[in-house]
């Protein structure tokens, strides 16, 4: 393959280059000239079609990444931070954790099954192409309500495709969460999580070294699916969308599972020095930004590539994303070596190109030279955008608004008539419709798996530990403060995380957002990055990577700005793994943490009155930390039984949550909150106050001890009950009730609705 | 004792029934690769979970065609033992070891969840280490796991005690809500006429640890040391 500097010219029956065709592009007049600049040319529409899909936002960051600088990204045992495929730990005894999580949220709302299988397909690749196994998945969905019949077609759409992909690969999904508002009516959020483990020395990345060595198309045939799919990921949904169902890729979990086995036994193999998926944007994104991490030149032969039907145009082949194919870089002679272990899995692998030593990313079509760019510089100068931030003063009007002042409904006279509304509200009701249809048990590590505790718990076979996963975020907090919103995320995300028994070691964010030109919308996206940042520095977890998702629109606005954090801790006692629910009638129960009177923001309000107003309950996050630290001393004392969040819904709903936790042995309890403060009863039973945990003991003192040294106010407020009955004696309003109702109304409210007709027309 | 691991390229709970094989019961385990013909002396065989081939046209269809499975055969004709477990027994009934066939959950969903089993039948080789009626607690994991056959082969099945499990509430109680999958007759689990092939929905091989939440599914490997020596 030629090394001279060559002329690229346009290809016989290539279309004109024109301004409307560069629009079409999605590229400003703008970034336009600055790509005139890079070439000193007109590109070629091969070109063009290049650059549509690396400088797109999906794939170039490029509105987000001068803000992401700011998140702290290191501690001793980070051992990959952001820029790979996904982050890496070190959890001790030579073993290594990687993770991600990323979005498919615009796939999804067009054709929920695929959108969601593939989206698992691909966070799937990203964790085994760094050479780990994936052990766990994890999912945070967002939907507009389920009263609609098209949120169900979504809901049960987007179930079915986790479920079918991650049943079918053999890898256990774990945990998620899940959160209903009509803010995302039209465009639901998918965003999904793997976690993978690896020895260290195992570890390998996508950086394209030694010259003559050889670039391998492994995997699936390219197909003229999903083109343009990272470019359609990045511009607001409308009703036109519905037409785009063609960008949609198709999944095949089977050739992922072929995939997945025949990389593992590459990378260890040592023939291959880099490997990497081809998702959004294909061949063009995975071997340009395999070039720049190497800081080399590629050249690739599109006539090389295999091809699912004839008479595909270069365009056509680069900016493809046909799943299930992987992009690998050979040592030179062991061609034959790797393609025979790809053969053993039954898949096809062709030499499609070479690392060369000049700094070019060229792509030829045999003699032509249909592509030209100076060497990583595509990558590298992409435009970046510092847009105007301004907060939306009808927000602003929203937080100013007093909860306090809000009339209570007749029937709230009685408090279990508002349990069971907030029992029974599809964010806070017992998921297990959905996650029964996930296989939560394969590979046989699942200690806790979806619903038994904050966190799922999986253990390292082998050792004598445990992981602690778990995604979070209230993106009500972070709609109307997203600072402090994004504070809470990962605060809350490392409460389940010590409930559980894990101390929080790093997170991956998921971080979905409108369109950032908007300035109200970038001012949401810097400020909860700010938050996270705040919290993740607070808290001594390091961001290790992740994804950004903008453009999350629809007619009627942008999403609820929604921050994903998903968070691995570690467990190192597997003896030390906490369960949420009561387990032993007689046990005190103790609130950590103090009740304050905050009712704004709360799930409250909104199901019980339709209003997401207030401000946002305040995190300490100095105070979250020593809770973190008070939990983790008291169960490795051995002195705690169960503990639980206090999260939406507030303390009401935790403590009925903690009663039922196990359907087929529930508990009582009978509580009292000392009515000594002048906080009141609404905000004692509904309010969400931050940094609280429902701990149940046998051992009070001990528990009551250990966190007093931790400067954590804690006491015991009552005891768990073999009567089936829930009391809490809130200062002047006394709730009382029998379990029944409460657990039918959280147990039966999804089903029930999920009962009714589903279709993809609203 | 050795045990045989079928792995197809889509077995995906392989490496669970060799730790359940190794770590639980102290044997030797080996995967059997699908294109081979050697089952390397093992005196068990184990067809474990998964979507062998990619299942896109029924469960197990493609499997019964791959090499190994003649190898299956023959192992299971000399009278040796051979489990299938949630894909596997789809792929014992496509190859016709066992009468019957699975089909689509009657929800038309895949069920993760713990169900409960009631022992029942007459194959000591597999039930030797559970009481005649004990309830069991294991888990299943499947989208086509509705056991079907006619009703003369049915009650033949019964009658010769060849239903070894049958789905249960907690009391072991045979109703139509304690049946996840709308199997006929609730049944969840059977042997071929000589007792020495069985199939199964549920997971064993993800009962045998305490920590994982049952121990239920021990006893099945146990009898089977028992009876065929350790």
């Amino acid at each position: 393959m030629s090394t001279t500097i060559s002329n690229v010219k346009p290809r016989p029956g290539d279309p004109a280059i024109t301004p409307a065709l560069v629009a079409e592009h999605g590229i400003t007049p703008f970034e336009y000239d600055k790509l005139l600049g890079l070439l000193g040319r007109e590109p070629t529409f091969t070109e063009l079609g290049i650059v549509s899909a690396l400088w797109s936002e999906h794939c170039s960051y490029k509105h987000s990444r001068p803000v992401l600088k700011s998140l702290p990204t290191k501690a001793p045992y980070v051992l990959q931070g952001p820029g790979e495929n996904a982050g890496v730990i070190s959890v001790g005894d030579g073993w290594a954790v990687a993770f991600k999580i990323e979005s498919h949220n615009h796939p999804s709302a067009v054709e929920p099954y695929q959108g969601a299988a593939t989206g698992v397909g691909g966070i799937l690749r990203d964790v085994f192409t760094m050479g780990a196994r994936p052990i766990a998945m994890l999912n945070s969905l967002r939907f507009g309500s389920l009263d609609t019949p098209r949120v169900r077609w979504l809901v049960s759409g987007v179930v079915k495709g986790i479920g079918d992909y991650g049943n079918c690969i053999g890898v256990p999904t774990v945990a998620g969460d899940v959160m209903f508002d009509p803010a995302y009516e039209g465009n639901p959020l998918v965003n999904a999580m793997c976690v993978g483990l690896m020895r260290e020395d195992e570890l390998i990345t996508a950086k394209a070294e030694g010259i003559g060595n050889p670039i391998l198309a492994v995997g699936a045939r390219t197909g003229r699916d999903g083109i343009h799919g990272a470019s359609f990921a990045s511009e607001d949904l409308s009703a036109e969308n519905e037409a785009k169902r063609p960008r949609v890729q198709v999944g095949d979990p089977f050739t992922e599972k072929l995939l997945l086995e025949a990389s593992l036994e590459l990378i260890r193999s040592g023939h291959i020095v880099a490997i990497q998926d081809m998702g959004a944007a294909g061949l063009t994104s995975s071997s340009a930004e395999m070039a720049e991490r190497g800081d080399v030149g590629v050249v690739i032969d599109v006539t090389k590539v295999p091809v699912r039907e004839e008479g595909m145009t270069p365009y056509e082949i680069l900016l493809s994303e046909s799943q299930e194919r992987m992009l690998v870089v050979a040592k030179r002679g062991h061609e034959d070596a790797a393609k025979a272990i790809l053969r053993k899995w039954e898949l096809q692998a062709e030499v499609i190109g070479e690392v060369i030593a000049e700094p070019v990313y060229r792509v030829v079509e045999g003699d032509r030279v249909v592509a030209e760019f100076p060497g990583s510089r595509l990558v590298t100068e992409c435009p970046q955008y510092h847009p105007e931030a301004r907060e939306s003063e009808a927000i602003v009007a929203l937080r100013a608004r007093d909860p306090h002042a809000v009339p209570e409904r007749a029937e709230e006279a009685d408090a279990v008539w508002t349990l069971v509304q907030l029992l029974s509200s599809p964010t806070i009701a017992n998921k297990r419709w959905i996650y029964r249809q996930y296989d939560s048990q394969v590979r046989t590590s699942t200690v806790v798996g979806p619903g038994g505790a904050d966190a799922a718990v999986v253990r390292l076979r082998g050792t004598n530990k445990a992981l602690a996963l778990k995604t979070d975020c209230n993106s009500r907090y972070v709609y109307l403060d997203p600072r402090m919103g994004g504070r809470i995320a990962v605060a809350e995300a490392a409460r389940n995380v010590a409930c559980t028994g894990g101390r929080p070691m790093a997170i991956t964010n998921c971080l979905n957002f409108g369109n950032p030109k908007k300035p109200e919308v970038f001012f949401q996206f810097r400020e909860a990055v700010h938050g996270m940042g705040d919290a993740c520095r607070a808290l001594g977890t390091p961001v290790t990577g992740g994804n950004v998702s903008l453009y999350n629109e629809n007619p009627q606005g942008a999403v609820f700005p929604t921050p994903t954090i998903g968070m691995v801790g570690l467990i190192e006692n597997i003896d030390h793994v906490t369960r949420s629910g009561f387990r032993t009638a007689g046990d005190a129960i103790v609130l950590l943490g103090d009740c304050t009177d905050e009712l704004g923001a709360s799930e409250y309000l909104s199901r019980v009155h339709n209003l997401t107003i207030g401000a946002v309950p305040v995190v300490d996050l100095d105070h979250e930390k020593r809770l973190v630290d008070a939990l983790l001393a008291a169960i490795a004392e051995g002195s705690v039984r169960s503990a639980h969040d206090v999260s939406e819904g507030g303390f009401a709903v935790a403590l009925a949550e903690c009663c039922m936790a196990d359907e087929d042995h529930v508990w009582g309890a009978e509580v009292e909150l000392a009515a000594a403060t002048d906080v009141t009863p609404r905000s004692l039973l509904w309010g969400e106050a931050q940094g609280r945990v429902l701990v149940s003991t046998p051992t009070a003192e001990a528990v009551l001890a250990t966190a007093t040294a931790h400067g954590i106010a804690a006491r015991v407020i009552g005891r768990v009950t073999k009567e089936k009955r829930l009391i809490i004696r809130a200062g002047a309003r006394t709730l009382d009730t029998p379990l029944v109702p409460l657990s039918d109304a959280y147990f039966n409210a999804i089903p029930a609705l999920m009962q009714r007709a589903a279709t993809a027309t609203a | 004792m050795k045990f045989g691991i079928v792995t197809f390229p889509g077995s995906n709970c392989d490496t669970d029934a060799i730790h359940a094989v190794t770590d639980q019961l102290g044997q030797t385990a080996f995967a059997l690769w699908h294109r081979d013909h050697d089952t390397q002396g093992c005196d068990v065989l184990i067809l474990p979970g998964g979507f062998a081939y990619g299942d896109a046209l029924r469960a197990g269809a493609i499997a019964r065609f791959s090499p190994i499975m003649q190898e299956v055969i023959a192992h299971a004709e000399r009278g040796a033992p051979v489990i299938g477990i949630c894909n596997g027994f789809q792929v014992l009934c496509e190859s016709h070891l066992l009468p019957g066939a699975l089909m689509r959950n009657a929800g038309l969903k895949f069920v993760c969840d713990w169900v409960h089993l009631r022992v029942e039948g007459s194959a000591p080789m597999y039930l030797n280490g559970y009481q005649q009626g004990q309830v069991l607690r294991l888990p299943i994991a499947h989208g086509e796991g509705r056991f079907a056959a006619d009703d003369d082969t049915l009650d033949q099945l019964e009658q010769n005690g060849q239903v070894v499990f049958r789905y249960c509430d907690a009391s072991g109680n045979v109703t139509d809500a304690s049946n996840p999958n709308g199997a006929m007759r609730g049944i969840a689990g059977i042997t071929n006429a000589a007792g020495n092939v069985i199939g199964m929905m549920p997971h064993p091989e993800r009962a045998v640890e305490a920590l994982l939440g049952s121990t239920d599914g021990l006893p099945l490997f146990e009898s089977l040391l028992a009876r065929v020596g350790a």
